[in-house]
């Protein structure tokens, strides 16, 4: 887990001491990176010009260095971390599996997994029911 | 590992990640820094400044090759949300 922002190092020490270990007891675990110039922002298509900062962008890296999931939003709203760790934990099984498995939507750790291949084709109905995807 | 630096009144240098330092090679690479990655697409590289648990280091991206990484931008520091 990375953090980035336009802030400097300092400052990112400043919100660590006096509210961020407040609110969890503790250092921020992760490294807050600082992208003053706003580069890495850029390369990844996020850093907004106009304010000259960057928006809520979250990328999912695997251990190739290949970017398999995104999400950005505009500053007002916060992400969904159980999501981001939902989505981190389905790329993980895939990826485990070789690609012989794929995550249906709303697929949560323990609930049934798809394996595509030429049965599968037309029969997804048979073996995996739309309310799945609301399950908690 | 992060090498640790020990920080000064400079600020510290930025390295420019492989798609900015491709911008000067003309306009049609510049189309594309405006354009967002690509998911299946390598994730690109940099190296940064940051705060860890008390010390300041420097960290590439390339150093976690190996690992799975959560990358999270957001506007600022005390921003409330």
């Amino acid at each position: 887990m990375l953090s980035v922002s336009v802030d400097s190092v300092f400052v990112h020490k400043m919100w660590n001491d006096n509210e961020l270990s407040k609110m969890i007891g503790h250092d921020i675990p992760f490294m807050m990176c600082s992208d003053q110039d706003g580069s890495i922002g850029k390369a990844y298509g996020i850093y907004d010009e106009d304010s000259g900062v960057e928006t809520r962008g979250r990328f999912i890296i695997d251990p190739d260095g290949i970017i398999q999931g995104f999400e950005v939003l505009t500053p007002p709203v916060g992400r969904n971390v159980k999501e981001s760790l939902r989505q981190l934990q389905a790329f993980q099984l895939v990826r485990a599996s070789g690609g012989t498995e794929a995550t249906p939507s709303g697929w949560k750790p323990g609930k049934q997994t798809l394996k595509p291949g030429p049965d599968l084709v037309g029969n997804v109905w048979q073996v995996w029911k739309v309310e799945q995807a609301f399950e908690d | 590992m992060p090498e640790e630096f020990k920080p000064g009144c400079q600020r510290p240098p930025i390295k420019k990640t492989n798609v900015e330092t491709d911008i000067a090679a003309g306009p049609v690479v510049k189309e594309a820094k405006k354009s967002m990655v690509k998911v299946g697409k390598p994730a690109p590289d940099f190296t940064a400044p940051a705060f860890h648990q008390g010390k300041f280091v420097n960290i590439g991206l390339s150093e976690l090759k190996g690992k799975w990484v959560v990358l999270c931008f957001y506007p600022g520091d005390y921003t409330f949300v």
